[in-house]
């Protein structure tokens, strides 16, 4: 039996710990999604209408180059999220996210929570904070990608 | 004499009756060789005269190419292969170049085992999970002891997850030891920095993939090989999530030269890695000098 929206927000890892009125308010703009395997959650270049809540599944994020095919740049799984571009202008999506095979997902209506952070400053800011906590974390993952790790440094 | 340690100390190894002494490598034969990837080769080794040495997982040779120099390369056996010493190498130097070009039936000399072991034993499962986390080639000194968890003597216990991380899949070692532990039992997750087209796995850091797994931080126990950057990342997220530093060990390596703490080329702050490490626990003056600036 599927758990009501407002339950999975609430539990997931990017709103854990809210106070119940809060993750209602953002519950309110949410709903139940489903892809299939090797569907498309959100295209390049396409409006960033979405917040992706992932529940089970994974999720790739990838990129096309006309001489490489799709590259996956990363993966998110269960209890990660997909999809940041809604938060600034343009509001366009940078990357295609691609379901990697079945993906259950909370996805909340980007102008609906806008809208509901405009009105109330404090969850504006709490969603800011939360929002930035995982894109610092993201930021640092790709840093240290960046440095080769696995390279040539260890001969053991 | 070769020395080894084990959770409660030092253990005396068996030597043959014509023992040259620690410092001088005893000749063995390459029986086996295989190529894990471009540069990471596996080579099988068996003495030329006497019985194949013990060790205990986590433990490390030096072998020698003979004319070039000498190396310090984990053992990667499991213990329940019988038979040929296995130690897997990457090529970063002439020695180990020439150690990866050997072929069946030449010759490498090797001292050893030293050091320090996972410390692996039932005891370790029975206490809680068992978090393996492997960078790149750091999958090949703790090969052994994710084989002496998964199919351990005592099947009561906690579960035991496997997360190993590479650049890309063509640099993936052990891959079928990877799908072994997961067909009896083990959760391995594997990640990639870099993935071609067509990769239907997990893109990203090993620390991603720990906040997927379901292992009981309260009880668990970590063990964690591979460039000091990702250890140190590691050891501090399995912290955040719970675990006890304090079961938390990692494999440290430095300039390992003589294997039995004379030297001190190895030294890391209070220790000398080749003899107190290289396996060593995370918390207290590990945590700190993972931190630390070398001068």
């Amino acid at each position: 039996m599927m758990r009501p929206v407002a339950e999975l927000v609430a539990s997931h890892p990017l709103f854990a710990g809210l106070p119940e009125d809060t993750t209602a308010e953002i519950a309110a703009c949410a709903r139940n999604v489903a892809f299939l395997p090797g569907e498309l959650v959100l295209a390049e270049g396409q409006p960033a209408d979405t917040l992706f809540l992932v529940r089970r599944g994974r999720v790739a994020i990838e990129i096309h180059a006309p001489d490489r095919g799709s590259i996956v740049v990363e993966t998110v799984g269960p209890g990660g999220a997909v999809g940041w571009s809604w938060m600034f202008p343009p509001y366009r999506w940078q990357f295609d996210a691609r379901a990697l095979g079945p993906v259950g997902a909370v996805a909340i209506d980007a102008t609906c929570l806008r809208a509901k952070a405009d009105a109330d400053d404090a969850l504006g800011r709490l969603l800011v904070t939360r929002v930035a906590g995982v894109l610092l974390q993201r930021l640092q993952a790709t840093r240290i990608r960046l440095l080769d790790l696995y390279g040539t440094d260890r001969a053991r | 004499m070769g020395s080894t340690t084990d959770s409660t100390g030092p253990v005396a190894m068996q030597r043959p009756a014509d023992d040259p002494g620690p410092m001088s490598p005893v000749p063995h034969r390459v029986v086996g060789r295989r190529v894990e990837t471009g540069d990471v080769t596996t080579l099988s080794l068996v003495p030329v005269t006497g019985d194949a040495w013990r060790f205990l997982p986590g433990q490390f040779n030096m072998l020698t190419a003979y004319g070039v120099g000498e190396a310090a390369i984990s053992v990667c056996s499991s213990r329940r292969e019988v038979g040929p010493l296995r130690h897997t190498v990457r090529d970063v130097g002439p020695v180990t170049a020439a150690l990866c070009r050997s072929t069946v039936g030449d010759i490498v000399g090797v001292r050893g085992p030293f050091g320090t072991s996972w410390g692996v034993d039932d005891k370790l499962l029975a206490t809680g999970d068992v978090v393996v986390v492997a960078g790149g080639i750091g999958l090949a000194p703790l090969r052994g002891a994710i084989d002496d968890l998964v199919y351990r003597t005592d099947a009561a216990g906690g579960r035991v997850f496997v997360v190993s991380g590479a650049r890309e899949p063509a640099q993936v070692i052990f891959a079928d030891d990877l799908e072994a532990w997961k067909r009896d039992g083990a959760v391995v997750a594997m990640t990639v920095d870099m993935a071609p087209t067509g990769w239907r796995g997990h893109v990203g850091l090993v620390t991603s993939v720990l906040g997927e797994i379901d292992f009981d931080p309260s009880t668990s126990s970590a063990l964690i090989c591979g460039p000091e950057i990702m250890m140190r990342l590691t050891a501090r997220a399995l912290v955040d999530r719970g675990i006890d530093p304090g079961r938390i060990r990692v494999s440290l390596e430095r300039n390992m030269q003589c294997g039995l703490g004379w030297c001190g080329h190895c030294q890391l702050g209070p220790f000398l890695l080749c003899r107190d490490g290289p396996v060593l626990p995370y918390a207290g003056a590990v945590a700190q000098l993972l931190s630390e600036r070398e001068r």
